[in-house]
């Protein structure tokens, strides 16, 4: 069975059919992208998942457990680390309290310290701020502690939204390193991206979403191939 | 001659504005969450200027408070005021806030003003069964006055306020700088949606900001109990009233600003209401220190709207 599985997922956004009909699935281990462009619902399928907009029908199984009422926190509880589209960084936050945040559910206090230090070993420019406010990095630091706090509460998943948004191609290239590092470490992720040619080059599958329908899904490999993809998001 | 009750007019300022400045962290702290004004903070802090009465007039009556170590006596009121004050906190924000939550921003305004009310008359209504009366006094702890090198006599009630406001703030800046809640709370206030994502419980962070500002509030309500001698179910409106002003002088949503505007609120009317008369040759006199807090609320709304020590609020992209 699957970590994650989505089945016939339906949001609606105000008066927006957001998502219909959505059917996704993301396997123990794996890296699996979602990518489209601007506005078709790659967010909002994030944010469904971790409920912070509600499904109005279909079923989410997370572990084994229909997570699909749950409430945001609870969610999170239960192993999903969602990276915000945006990084969402405490902007008036220290980056060491921002880390601590993303341990919020760690009682250990020396797990909370093995974490921080873990960090650090994937973001050595993470440690060279630690007393700053996070507001005041750039936009490639603050992707970097956005994941790094994400990885924070050990999640068993972890959710990116278009990590590589507004990042200098030196950059996105680290962000798509570490994606691919922490996979080789066991980590499943599930990365959201308008960067198709990047997001299929570090996944094992793909699906393609357009006005909130999956209209390919694949290995990644074949979508990069495929000349349909290639033409609408390659280009 | 002026100056000759310059030390008294200085420790009248100081003992007002710790007062304003511990209640304004109640409004500043529910603003920074929720950004909304909780107007019925002002009746909070009433009440436990009658709940920490009660207990002394209680024990009074039980013939326990003569003899009794009047800092002891001080510390168990204060501990019960806040604890019922606190409470009180949380479940106004449970029944009469939370399920307006998503409603327009006027809307758990108007909400705050009913429990206002309320709270008002509940305990002018309680105190009246029980007593026949709902202007109450209160038993004095403190009557010895310190004389400060001979300048000057303060009276100990004066300082112990002080001290004690001291300590409150310096606790809750603690807890909010250096505990993982105190974090969170920030967090909270800055990001709400994303703080769920690490998995804090944004309701139980606000039922905390509840508890720990109506608690500190309800405390004060005791402080001014022990420093004026003497309260009724009103006490609540005005005092508010200056303590969301000084929180707007600092900066609503900052606990610094609201610390400092309270005390600088409180000297500004203590100095005005005893010199603006001499200086004026009578023309205004102290009646008029209200005006001067409310014209200086009026001011720091025209001229710097964000207060002190708050940001500019840029717009959001």
């Amino acid at each position: 069975m699957a970590l994650l599985e989505l089945h016939n997922i339906h949001t609606y956004y105000g008066g927006i059919h957001a998502l219909k009909g959505l059917t996704i699935s993301v396997e123990q281990g794996e890296v699996v992208t979602l990518i489209g462009s601007n506005g078709a619902g790659k967010s909002t399928t994030l944010k469904t998942i971790c409920g912070q907009t509600r499904a109005r029908e279909g079923k989410i199984i997370f572990d084994g457990k229909d997570i699909t009422a749950q409430r945001t926190h609870d969610v999170a509880l239960m192993g999903i680390a969602h990276v915000p589209e945006g990084r969402r960084i405490f902007p008036k936050l220290t980056v060491r309290e921002n880390l601590e945040m993303g341990a919020f559910s760690v009682t250990d206090k020396k797990v909370i310290d093995e974490g921080v230090e873990r960090a650090f070993a994937y973001f050595p420019r993470l440690k060279e701020r630690i007393n700053q406010k996070g507001g005041t990095m750039s936009g490639g630091e603050q992707q970097m502690l956005a994941i790094a706090r994400g990885l924070m509460m050990k999640p068993k998943i972890l959710m990116l939204d278009e990590p590589s948004m507004g990042l200098a191609p030196i950059l996105v290239e680290q962000i798509f390193d570490i994606v691919t590092e922490l996979n080789k470490e066991g980590m499943t992720i599930l990365l959201v991206e308008q960067n198709a040619n990047q997001a299929l080059s570090v996944a094992h599958r793909g699906y393609v979403i357009q006005t909130g329908e999956i209209i390919l899904k694949d290995d990644a490999q074949t979508l990069l191939a495929n000349p349909q993809v290639r033409e609408a998001y390659l280009a | 001659m002026l100056l000759n009750i310059l030390p008294q007019v200085l420790v009248d300022g100081l003992t007002l504005g710790f007062m304003y400045a511990v209640v304004a962290l109640g409004y500043t702290m529910v603003y920074g969450i929720l950004e909304f004004i909780n107007f019925a903070h002002g009746e909070i802090f009433m009440v436990g200027a009658f709940v920490g009465t009660e207990v002394l007039l209680i024990t009074d009556a039980l013939g326990a408070l003569e003899g009794m170590n009047p800092f002891v006596a001080l510390f168990i009121t204060l501990v019960i005021a806040t604890a019922v004050t606190g409470a009180l906190g949380v479940l106004i924000e449970r029944v009469a806030y939370r399920p307006l939550r998503g409603a327009p921003r006027l809307v758990p305004l108007i909400s705050a003003i009913g429990v206002s009310f309320l709270l008002q008359d509940l305990v002018r209504f309680t105190e009246a069964l029980a007593r026949n009366e709902f202007y109450l006094n209160t038993p004095t702890l403190f009557t010895t006055p310190i004389s400060l090198g001979g300048i000057a006599t303060i009276p100990a009630k004066g300082l112990v306020v002080i001290v004690i406001a001291i300590v409150m703030m310096v606790a809750l800046t603690l807890f909010v700088n250096k505990t993982k809640w105190g974090i969170a709370m920030r967090a909270v206030a800055q990001d709400r949606s994303t703080a769920s994502l690490m998995t804090i419980n944004v309701d139980k962070v606000i039922m905390l900001t509840f508890l720990i500002g109506s608690g500190l509030g309800g405390a004060t309500g005791v402080l001014f109990a022990q420093n004026y001698g003497t309260i009724d179910p009103y006490i609540g409106f005005i005092l508010g009233l200056k303590a969301f002003t000084a929180a707007v002088l600092g900066g609503i949503g900052n606990l610094r600003g609201a610390m400092v505007g309270g005390v600088l609120l409180g000297l500004l009317e203590s100095l005005s209401g005893a010199y603006m008369g001499p200086l004026t040759n009578g023309a205004f006199g102290a009646e008029y220190k209200d005006v001067f807090a409310f014209s200086i609320l009026i001011l720091v709304l025209l001229f710097k709207p964000e207060g002190l020590f708050g940001e500019a609020v840029k717009e959001k992209v």
